[in-house]
C-alpha cells in the first residue's frame, strides 16, 4: 500500500495571534511557524501502517511558498520516504488546494491519502472531503483510531454523539484528529537523513489549477476583548442575573 | 543504554551571536571542516533577547560585504537621549557630556533575534549543519578528563522520568573541539567553569536581568533611529540599572528595563519595577495609544574583565556571554560575542591543524580589541556599588577624562546571589496595579512570550533542598522567587493552612535569574525537552 499525506505550514500553536494593522490578515513576519498539529498525527499514522508492514511507502506533500518545505522535511525525518512540494505563493483556500491534491493523488496514485481534520490557521475543515468528493474517493474523517482490514479500513471518528466506527473501501480519504496517536519526535540523525531523501518541487502555476481565492476577505479583526467577570453573592442573583441580563436561561 | 554517537570536528552549543559567528568563522577558514550548532530553541533567535543597539566592528570582520547581502541590519541611530527620572520630572543629560563608549550614532537598532536568522542563514550556507529544538543536556568527558563533547536530552520522558510512547533517546555529539556558546549562565558553562575552575582567581560574576517590550506606536510619537537611555526612578539610589527605548522601524519601540542581580531588597520584583517604569510621563507619552505586541526577559552578564573566566579547558572552548564578554557601559555584548567567537574559530583551525594548544585562544583574545574595550570598561560597573551619583561622577572621570585608563582595577566583591538582605529589614514595596494598557501582570505578559513546555515531563528547574523554599526562604526573605522570576514560575500557595512552594516550570522562558539569585543557590536550571521555552519572533 502507499500512502500520500498532505501536510501544511501553520503558525505554531504556542504564539499568541496579532492581527495586521490595516486588518488584511493576521502578522506572520517574525512569527514561529510550525506543521499543523493535526497533521503530525496523520505522518504518525502513516509511518506506524508502514513499520506493521502493511504500507510500503509515505509520500509526504505540502503546498505553499518555498518555506513549507521545512514540514516536508520534517515529515521525512520521522519517516516519510519522498516529498512533494507545490509551490504556490499567497493564500491557498481548501477548493484550490484539494484540486491541487487531486491531480497529484492521480500522478502518484496512493490507496490513502492522510491529512489533518483541519489547518489551526484558517479553521476551515474542507480540503479532506472536497478531495473525496473530487475524487469520488470514500471518507473517514475526525479519525481516533484506524485499523488496516484486507481492502477496506476500520475508522473510529470522534462524532458529537460519542464515538462512530466505519468501514471504507480502499482508495480512500482519512482525516485525522489529535486523539489518534502521539507524533514521535524526529531525532538528529533522522533529520540528516531525511536532508538527503528525494524532495520534488512542483509549480502548481504548471499544474494548470487556478488558485485565485473564490472567497472575497473583507476584513479580520482581534475578537472583541473579554470583559471582567464579577462575584454574585448568592444563588438566587447568580439566576436572576444569567436570566434577565445575560438572557441565557 | 548507549547513545548513537555522531562525530564533528567542532561542535557548537547555542545559536546566537558568539557560536554562528564561531561556526561562520570556521567554514571561512577551513571549508572542508565539520560544524554543526545545537540550539534548544525551537527555531534559531527563538530564546535570543536583546536591546538591541548594533556595533558592525565585529560584522565587518566576518562579513566585510554584509551591506550587499539582504540583512536585517536597517535602522541607523539618528538621535540619542539620555534622562535622569525624578517620580514626577526628568531632567535630559547633553550627549557630548556622555562616555565615548556611549555614543552611539554609528550603530544601528536591530533585533538580535533576526540577526541571528540571518547569521544562521549565511552559516547553512557555508555548510555549517544547525540543529533548532536539540539542547546540549550533558557534557561528555574522555578518559583523561577532557571534553569530548555533548549529549543531547533524551525526549519522550514523563514527570517521573519514565519513558513514554514516544521516547526519543538523546544522541553524543562527538568532536575535537566543542564550543559553549550559550549565553550568559548557560547550564553546561557553569559546570566547565566549576569542573575546570576557570574562575579562580577572579572576581565573582555579575548578572542582570533585562525585561523588554516591543511597542507598535502612534506615528506621531515615533522617530525612527531615536536611541534613548534613561537612569534614576524608579530604583533607588543604591540599586543599579536603567531603561532604554529604541525606535526602530515599522513604528515600534524596543523599550526595556535592566537591573543589576546584585539588589539587596528581597521585596523588589524587577518585573514590576519595569512595569511601574513606564508610567514615568516621560516614557508614557511615547506609549499612550499605542499597542504592546511582545515581552520577554534574560539574565546577560556585567562582571567585565574581572570576573571573566579562563574561557579555555582541554577539548573546549567558551564563547561569549557563556564565558561573559559584555562590555557593561557600552550595554553592548552583541560585537563583542561575536568576535569572541571569531576568535575561537581561529585558535580551533591552529589546534586542529597544528595541534596548537586551545590555550593560544587566550593569547589571541588579549590581543583583540575584544580585550581592550573590556580592559577600559572595567571599572565603571564595580563603581556603581557606591550608589547612582557617585557612579556616575567615578564613571564621567574614568571614561570622559581618563578614558579606562585608570592605573587600578575596582573589584567585584559578592556574587549576585549573596547581595539580599532579610526581608524584615528592607522596606516592603507597594507596586501599582497594572491598568492592562500601559502596566501589565505577570500572566498576560508571559502568554506574549509565546511560552511553553510539553507538560508530561520532568521539572526543569531543579531544587536541592526542596524544603528550603518553605522552611528558610520564605522567613527570611519572603521568598524573593516570587519576585525576581519574571515570569511568574514561583508561586507560594497556602492550602488549608499549609504553605506550598509551586513551581509552574510550563511558565519559563528561560532568562536564567533563578539560578543565579537564588539566595542559597537553590535552584538548578536544567535544559527541558527540546523545542521547550518561549518562541520570541523579533527580540
Amino acid at each position: 500500500m502507499k500512502i500520500l499525506v498532505a501536510v501544511k505550514r501553520v503558525i505554531d500553536y504556542n504564539v499568541q495571534i496579532r492581527v495586521k494593522e490595516d486588518n488584511s490578515g493576521v502578522v506572520t513576519e517574525n512569527v514561529k511557524m510550525s506543521t499543523n498539529p493535526p497533521d503530525d498525527n496523520a505522518i504518525e499514522e502513516a509511518v506506524k501502517i508502514k513499520e506493521s508492514g502493511k504500507a510500503k511507502e509515505i509520500v509526504a506533500v505540502t503546498i505553499g511558498e518555498d518555506k513549507a518545505q521545512e514540514t516536508v522535511r520534517k515529515a521525512l525525518a520521522v519517516g516519510a520516504d519522498r516529498g512533494i512540494h507545490v509551490k504556490v505563493d499567497g493564500l491557498v483556500e481548501p477548493l484550490a488546494v484539494s484540486k491541487i491534491l487531486k491531480n497529484i493523488v492521480e500522478k502518484e496514485k496512493p490507496d490513502l491519502v492522510f491529512m489533518g481534520k483541519q489547518a489551526i490557521d484558517d479553521d476551515c475543515n474542507q480540503t479532506g472531503q472536497m478531495l473525496s468528493a473530487l475524487l469520488k474517493w470514500p471518507q473517514a474523517t475526525f479519525a481516533s483510531k484506524i485499523e488496516v482490514k484486507e481492502k477496506t479500513l476500520e475508522v473510529t471518528r470522534e462524532v458529537d454523539e460519542g464515538l462512530e466506527t466505519i468501514e471504507v473501501n480502499v482508495p480512500a480519504i482519512i482525516t485525522c484528529d489529535l486523539r489518534l496517536n502521539e507524533p514521535r519526535y524526529a531525532s538528529l540523525p533522522n533529520i540528516m537523513k531525511a536532508k538527503k531523501k528525494p524532495l520534488e518541487l512542483i509549480n502548481a502555476t504548471d499544474l494548470g489549477i487556478d488558485t485565485k481565492p473564490r472567497i472575497e476577505q473583507i476584513k479580520v479583526e482581534e475578537p472583541p476583548k473579554r470583559k471582567a467577570g464579577i462575584k454574585v453573592a448568592n444563588v438566587a442573583e447568580l439566576v436572576n442575573k444569567l436570566k434577565n441580563e445575560a438572557k441565557v436561561i | 543504554m548507549t547513545k548513537e554517537v555522531m562525530e564533528y570536528d567542532v561542535v557548537v552549543v547555542g545559536g546566537g551571536p558568539s557560536g554562528l559567528s564561531t561556526a561562520i568563522k570556521l567554514k571561512q577558514l577551513n571549508p572542508e571542516i565539520n560544524v554543526c550548532v545545537l540550539e534548544k530553541a525551537s527555531e534559531i533567535g527563538a530564546h535570543i533577547l536583546s536591546g538591541n543597539v548594533f556595533e558592525t566592528k565585529a560584522l565587518d570582520e566576518l562579513i566585510p560585504n554584509w551591506k550587499e547581502i539582504n540583512n536585517p541590519i536597517k535602522t541607523k541611530v539618528t538621535k540619542e537621549k539620555f534622562l535622569f527620572l525624578g517620580k514626577n520630572k526628568s531632567m535630559s543629560w547633553p550627549t557630548w557630556l556622555l562616555p565615548k563608549v556611549q555614543q552611539n550614532h554609528n550603530n544601528y537598532i536591530i533585533s538580535l533575534a533576526n540577526l541571528c536568522r540571518w547569521l544562521a542563514e549565511q552559516a547553512e550556507t557555508l555548510g555549517v549543519e544547525i540543529f533548532p529544538g536539540f539542547p546540549a543536556s550533558e557534557i561528555i568527558y574522555n578518559d583523561d578528563g577532557s571534553v569530548k563533547g555533548v549529549a543531547t536530552q533524551d525526549m519522550g520522558i514523563d514527570k517521573a522520568g519514565n519513558k513514554k510512547d514516544n521516547f526519543e533517546s538523546g544522541i553524543e555529539l562527538h568532536a575535537k573541539v566543542t564550543v559553549f556558546a550559550e549565553g550568559c549562565r548557560g547550564h553546561l558553562g557553569k559546570q566547565l567553569i566549576k569542573k575546570f575552575e576557570l574562575d579562580k582567581g577572579k572576581n565573582p560574576q555579575q548578572y542582570g536581568i533585562g525585561l523588554k517590550e516591543i511597542w507598535e506606536i502612534d506615528e506621531n510619537q515615533h522617530e525612527e533611529g531615536l536611541v534613548m537611555h534613561t537612569a534614576g526612578w524608579p530604583l533607588d539610589n543604591n540599586t543599579y540599572g536603567g531603561s532604554f527605548m529604541y525606535h526602530a522601524e515599522n513604528k515600534q519601540i524596543f523599550l526595556g528595563y535592566v537591573i543589576g542581580l546584585d539588589y539587596k531588597n528581597p521585596h523588589l520584583s524587577p518585573f514590576d519595577e519595569f512595569q511601574r517604569f513606564k508610567t514615568h510621563p516621560a516614557i508614557k507619552k511615547y506609549i499612550e495609544g499605542g499597542k504592546r505586541i511582545s515581552y520577554g526577559a534574560r539574565a546577560l552578564i556585567e562582571g567585565g574583565i574581572q570576573s571573566l573566566p579562563k574561557m579555555y579547558m582541554p577539548g573546549a572552548l567558551l564563547v561569549g556571554c557563556d564565558a561573559g564578554t559584555l562590555n557593561m557601559p557600552k550595554i553592548k555584548g552583541s560585537h563583542t560575542a561575536m568576535k569572541s567567537g571569531m576568535i575561537a574559530a581561529e585558535t580551533i583551525i591552529d589546534h586542529i591543524k597544528d595541534n596548537k594548544d586551545l590555550s593560544i585562544y587566550e593569547d589571541k583574545f588579549k590581543k583583540s580589541w575584544v580585550h581592550k574595550e573590556l580592559h577600559e570598561a572595567r571599572n565603571v560597573k564595580p563603581s556603581f556599588s557606591w550608589g547612582l551619583i557617585l557612579g556616575i561622577i567615578f564613571t564621567g572621570i574614568d571614561q570622559i577624562l581618563f578614558r579606562g585608563k585608570l592605573p587600578f582595577t575596582l573589584k567585584h566583591k559578592h556574587a549576585d546571589h549573596e547581595a539580599l538582605m532579610s526581608a524584615d529589614k528592607m522596606p516592603k514595596i507597594s507596586y501599582p496595579k497594572p491598568d492592562n494598557v500601559i502596566t501589565f501582570d505577570k500572566t498576560s505578559s508571559v502568554y506574549l512570550t509565546g511560552t511553553n513546555h510539553t507538560d508530561n515531563q520532568p521539572v526543569h528547574l531543579q531544587l536541592k533542598d526542596p524544603e528550603l523554599p518553605i522552611k528558610y526562604n520564605l522567613e527570611k526573605y519572603d521568598e524573593a522567587a516570587q519576585r525576581y522570576c519574571p515570569a511568574g514560575v514561583y508561586e507560594v500557595q497556602t492550602e488549608n493552612n499549609i504553605q506550598k512552594f509551586v513551581i509552574n516550570s510550563q511558565n519559563c522562558i528561560h532568562c536564567k535569574t533563578c539560578d543565579i539569585k537564588e539566595p542559597s543557590q537553590n535552584i538548578n536550571w536544567v535544559t527541558p525537552e527540546g523545542g521547550g521555552g518561549p518562541k520570541y519572533g523579533n527580540m
